[in-house]
């Protein structure tokens, strides 16, 4: 099973839920966290179902390549993490 | 005299409370987040706060009366964006970037709010913000594809003018899109920026209407068909509920005696005085800075026939400070004003703008000033 970690930084925000799942790609993933705490998405997602411009979600260790459609492929034992990016000041 | 005031800035909500000694910060939220914006409507003493957090986009947070949390409630979202058609190509993302303005509605319709947003979008609500519909009459006029941005790179509406005596009249001001007003609560819209001039663009596009760069829009409460223009390219008043404007501030030979830049961002007009309003100049638009470093006021009672510039109080020296489209806010008594800067100086005129003293100049840079 896949397991999400989201950046602690969320935790000002929102509830963070701890997600294991055996979706097959990143869309998939996320909508499993978001069925547990739905505010999540908007802090994650834009409205258009896009990654926000300064996230940043690695799949095991690297960068994901579709931040539009989230199509990347997950495996069953993939761990996912939701950073955010650098910036600021 | 007006008591409270909410100060939206790039770290942190502060309110200020009015006690004997002056004014002074009462509490502050959000701390360390960046706060666009206020609304507190006196309807049902509501408070709304928009956040745009840097890296999780932009939130709506509200407090009810006598509260003391905050709620996080829904953001105006734009609808999905239809994808592949001919006349589709070259418009913005339908992404919310930024609420640039907070209205509340009529007294006769408890609930209501609008909000204006960038890239453009005017948003309705009818629950206090629980959910929002974008305004589609406004989203869909063929010329928005012709708005562009200013200050920021798509367009956005940042001056939302309910008419406090018929609330089915609304003017929207857009940089740069003009102004535009609804006398239907929003069903039908007419572009009304006649007399405007846009010095930024090809000559003969210059009176165009819906490219105009109105920076901020103000109404007269009191006289509503009189609004108010803080334009990139000067000072413009209507008395005719903008069916034609008026640029101020000029003569025949440039500039008018009394004003030292009809340049700025910020307007409040006189909540009675139909006659009285305030700007905050600069430089230029390639200069923003404060005319000779000299933080100043620039203030007209008779309907723009004159200008005063206001200095005192105010630092004369090495002023770096520009005050934003919403930085500079006046009170219900006519008299209190207070302004903030980009630079976190925050000043308060109890007197119409005459004699000004310093509340604090170590801020964040200031957003927004709303008194309460």
């Amino acid at each position: 099973m896949a397991t999400i970690v989201f950046t602690q930084q969320l935790r000002r925000f929102t509830e963070i839920p701890e997600v294991v799942t055996d979706a097959a790609d990143l869309r998939a993933a996320l909508e499993a966290a978001f069925a547990v705490n739905p505010r999540l998405r908007g802090y994650v997602l834009d409205e258009q179902g896009h990654l926000r411009q300064h996230v940043a979600v690695f799949v095991d260790g690297r960068r994901i390549a579709d931040r539009v459609a989230l199509t990347d492929a997950l495996r069953a034992d993939s761990s996912v993490h939701v950073l955010q990016a650098l910036s600021g000041g | 005299m007006s008591h409270q005031a909410l100060i939206a800035t790039r770290k942190g909500l502060f309110e200020l409370v009015r006690g004997s000694a002056g004014w002074t910060v009462e509490r502050s939220s959000f701390l360390g987040d960046p706060v666009t914006l206020t609304l507190f409507d006196r309807r049902d003493g509501t408070l709304y706060a928009a956040l745009n957090l840097g890296h999780f986009g932009v939130k709506l947070h509200r407090r009810e009366r006598d509260a003391q949390d905050w709620t996080e409630i829904a953001v105006p979202a734009y609808p999905p964006q239809p994808e592949g058609q001919d006349g589709d190509k070259g418009d913005v993302e339908w992404k919310l970037r930024l609420i640039w303005a907070l209205a509340a509605g009529g007294a006769g319709e408890p609930g209501v709010l609008w909000a204006g947003t960038a890239p453009g979008g005017l948003f309705r609500s009818g629950d206090r913000g629980d959910s929002w519909e974008l305004v589609r009459s406004l989203w869909e006029v063929p010329e928005r594809r012709e708005w562009f941005g200013g200050g920021y790179d798509y367009p956005g509406i940042h001056s939302i003018c309910v008419d406090p005596h018929d609330s089915r009249r609304l003017l929207v001001g857009i940089s740069c899109g003009g102004a535009w007003i609804t006398r239907d609560g929003g069903a039908s819209w007419t572009v009304s920026a006649a007399g405007m001039r846009a010095a930024y663009m090809p000559p003969e596009q210059a009176d165009v209407q819906h490219i105009q760069d109105p920076h901020a829009i103000v109404q007269c409460p009191a006289a509503p068909d009189v609004f108010w223009c803080q334009h990139h390219n000067g000072i413009w008043r209507t008395s005719d509920g903008a069916a034609r404007w008026q640029q101020l501030g000029q003569d025949g030979n440039g500039l008018m005696p009394g004003l030292v830049s009809d340049f700025g961002f910020a307007v409040a007009a006189h909540p009675r005085d139909p006659g009285t309003a305030w700007f905050v100049p600069a430089a230029a638009d390639q200069k923003r800075i404060p005319v000779d470093a000299a933080l100043a006021v620039t203030r007209t009672r008779d309907g723009g026939k004159s200008f005063e510039t206001l200095r005192r109080g105010l630092p004369q020296e090495h002023c770096y400070d520009l005050v934003y489209r919403h930085g500079l806010a006046v009170a219900d008594d006519g008299q209190t004003l207070m302004m903030g800067s980009t630079t976190g100086g925050l000043w308060v005129s109890e007197n119409g703008g005459d004699d000004w003293q310093a509340i604090s100049t170590t801020l964040p840079p200031i957003y927004a000033v709303r008194f309460r």
